[in-house]
């Protein structure tokens, strides 16, 4: 019991927070927004995914990717790809000149579904290929990279590279790929109305689940002595190494890590999104996903969640006011966090919160009620962590 | 090339290696015996700490060959050449300031070696044993929850070589393992080296001639990549030739 709780969770700290972050998304979110709101929210909870992943990759891993929107996409488009096929069945697609395959190959002229696409007319090929795909992908540029000791810079410009090269690619491709508009006009699910209110609802509970499973399964590795190796490697590589390590194969490891998580994001975004297309592949988005690491604190899984949501946030009010100075103040937002607080919210948390919970008394009596201990006995507790984990066992 | 096997724990025969033509290490062949103290000295440039690079695979020779228990190291990856038993400790204290000692030897354990292995890794009573004990060798058994960066300098020396202690090495390689310590420490240390080199070869790369006295069963003199002089420290230090280059200085 007590290896699940401090493996999973982090022990004490990092189990409030996780309850407090699954209590503001699962509960006080749905209470409060009307589901277009909340819709918006899932769409940003979906870029999450993306900024838990860098939290890994470049927090801890200290291998910085400019380029997550690749498998962010690479993971979109597999669940458009699926739904797409079934929103083109040949009753819906009659006026074509080749029914039965999306509109816009027959558009481009193409009379027969290319080969690549033929195995996600099935939803369990599809769910297979969006959790093997990018992390295969991931692999390859991984074990090219780190095998040859690439990294640092050159790192994150070739994956930068990438990223724009796969947007060229879908772009160019169009009969394939839908080219810039991209995979649109998504409706059902296994004959399920995707766009119908109750179907948001489901997905948003949804992609709340998986995001807090990935927390958990992140924490997990964290956590363990493969934690410990990714915080020594960023710091003395040549000492791990020397230590009797493959040093490449760790980080291969938690670049396809990180891949697979913002695939899964990526098909949750199409699902709720209701489309997909090339620009959330390229430059700007895989800059925006570290931005919003940055901002929550790349040495922070939950933090990066809270990130994610602030800027989103901060970017919907802002550029429905004024929308050409958005972008400046997130260049300018982007600037301060890396000059002035580094560690982002997570460590301005972990530097000013205690004031917060001093001055608002009613926090830390709330806190005592809710793990029903005497305000006394939280100081004892405080002291001696070994009471206060029994106390939260017994929750 | 010389392919016989040898008793020897470390036989380096013939190595040379160049860079850009320079030979920083220029013919070399050095022997080690079962639980030897091994030092090399000699002056800046003579190219001791190449011989460590060439030996724990950092460096690619040129030519020549390095058997270390009759396997050959000139081909193996680094990890592959810690994994069959030679430790290496690094000139400036090479440890992880980040985490706690304890972290830092836990990581250091030979065991959880492979990226799955490493995730399912527990710290067993077991583990907490050895690093209990090796904590107790380096000194540092009250320091095991502080935080690596926090240890003086002598202490941060003496932690990777307790990085290396927990491997169990069957060579241990050390690059200056004093410098920087206070003399107390350097007594210490000296101390510590004569317990360790117990069951095991040491190779010891050092300036400080005091230093190399109090531990050394055979002195290695290195001159431009190649060797001056080999014997114990007295025959080393009353060669003409070493008084030249290196003492007399």
């Amino acid at each position: 019991m007590n290896f699940v709780y401090e493996k999973l969770f982090g022990g004490k700290q990092g189990f409030i927070g996780l309850l407090i972050l699954a209590a503001l998304i699962l509960i006080v979110f749905p209470l409060f927004f009307d589901i277009f709101r909340l819709n918006l929210i899932g769409k940003y909870l979906t870029y999450a995914f993306a900024a838990v992943s860098l939290v890994l990759l470049w927090g801890y891993g200290g291998t910085l990717s400019l380029g997550q929107g690749i498998f962010f996409g690479l993971g979109g488009y597999g669940m458009a790809m699926f739904l797409k096929l079934e929103a083109s069945s040949a009753e819906n697609t009659s006026i074509q000149s080749t029914p039965g395959i999306p509109d816009f190959m027959d558009w481009n002229q193409i009379t027969e579904l290319p080969w690549f696409w033929v195995p996600f007319n099935s939803f369990t090929l599809t769910l297979i290929a969006i959790l093997t795909i990018p992390a295969l992908f991931a692999y390859i540029i991984g074990a090219a990279m780190f095998k040859r000791r690439v990294g640092g810079v050159y790192f994150a410009i070739i994956t930068q590279v990438i990223a724009v090269i796969l947007t060229i690619l879908i772009v160019g491709q169009q009969g394939f790929t839908g080219g810039i508009n991209g995979i649109t006009d998504l409706r059902t699910l296994n004959g399920w109305d995707i766009t119908s209110d109750s179907a948001k609802y489901i997905f948003y509970f949804i992609n709340c689940g998986l995001l807090i499973a990935v927390i958990i399964a992140s924490r997990f590795i964290l956590t363990s002595k493969f934690g410990s190796l990714l915080l020594a490697m960023r710091d003395k590589e040549d000492r791990v190494r020397f230590s009797g390590y493959d040093v490449s194969n760790f980080k291969i490891f938690v670049f396809c890590f990180a891949a697979l998580i913002s695939a899964i994001g990526g098909a949750l975004f199409t699902l709720q999104v209701g489309f997909m297309s090339p620009s959330f592949v390229g430059i700007v988005p895989s800059i925006e996903m570290v931005i919003f690491a940055a901002v929550g604190g790349r040495m922070s899984l939950i933090g990066a969640v809270y990130g994610t949501l602030l800027v989103n946030a901060g970017k919907t009010a802002f550029s429905e006011s004024f929308p050409e100075l958005w972008l400046f103040l997130m260049g300018g937002l982007f600037i301060s966090v890396v000059m002035f607080f580094p560690n982002g919210l997570a460590g301005l948390w972990d530097d000013y919160g205690h004031y917060v919970t001093r001055h608002f008394s009613f926090l830390s009596t709330l806190k005592n009620k809710l793990f029903k201990k005497s305000p006394s006995i939280a100081l004892e507790a405080a002291n001696d962590s070994n009471v206060s984990e029994q106390q939260m066992t017994k929750l | 090339m010389v392919s016989n096997n040898t008793d020897f724990t470390l036989a380096v025969e013939d190595l040379t290696v160049s860079f850009d033509g320079f030979k920083a290490v220029d013919n070399l062949t050095l022997y080690l015996d079962r639980n030897e103290l091994h030092v090399v000295i000699g002056p800046n440039g003579a190219g001791k700490t190449t011989v460590l690079d060439l030996i724990c695979g950092k460096t690619k020779s040129t030519s020549g060959s390095i058997k270390f228990l009759n396997k050959e190291l000139t081909n193996m990856a680094e990890h592959e050449i810690v994994r069959a038993g030679v430790g290496r400790k690094f000139q400036t204290p090479s440890i992880y300031e980040n985490l706690s000692v304890l972290e830092n030897l836990e990581v250091s354990y030979p065991h959880g070696r492979g990226v799955f292995g490493s995730i399912m890794f527990k710290r067993t009573s077991e583990v907490i044993e050895k690093i209990h004990q090796i904590a107790d060798q380096i000194m540092l058994r009250d320091e095991l929850e502080t935080e690596a960066g926090l240890l003086s300098h002598g202490q941060k020396q003496w932690l990777e070589i307790g990085m290396l202690l927990i491997q169990d090495p069957q060579l241990l390689m050390l690059d200056e393992p004093v410098a920087g310590m206070s003399v107390r420490e350097r007594e210490q240390t000296a101390e510590l080296l004569n317990k360790i080199s117990q069951g095991r070869s040491v190779l010891v790369i050092e300036h400080d001639m005091d230093f190399v006295e109090r531990i050394a069963d055979k002195v290695t003199v290195l001159h431009q990549g190649k060797i001056l002089a080999a014997g114990n420290m007295k025959e080393v230090q009353a060669d003409p030739k070493v008084i030249e280059v290196y003492l007399g200085h």
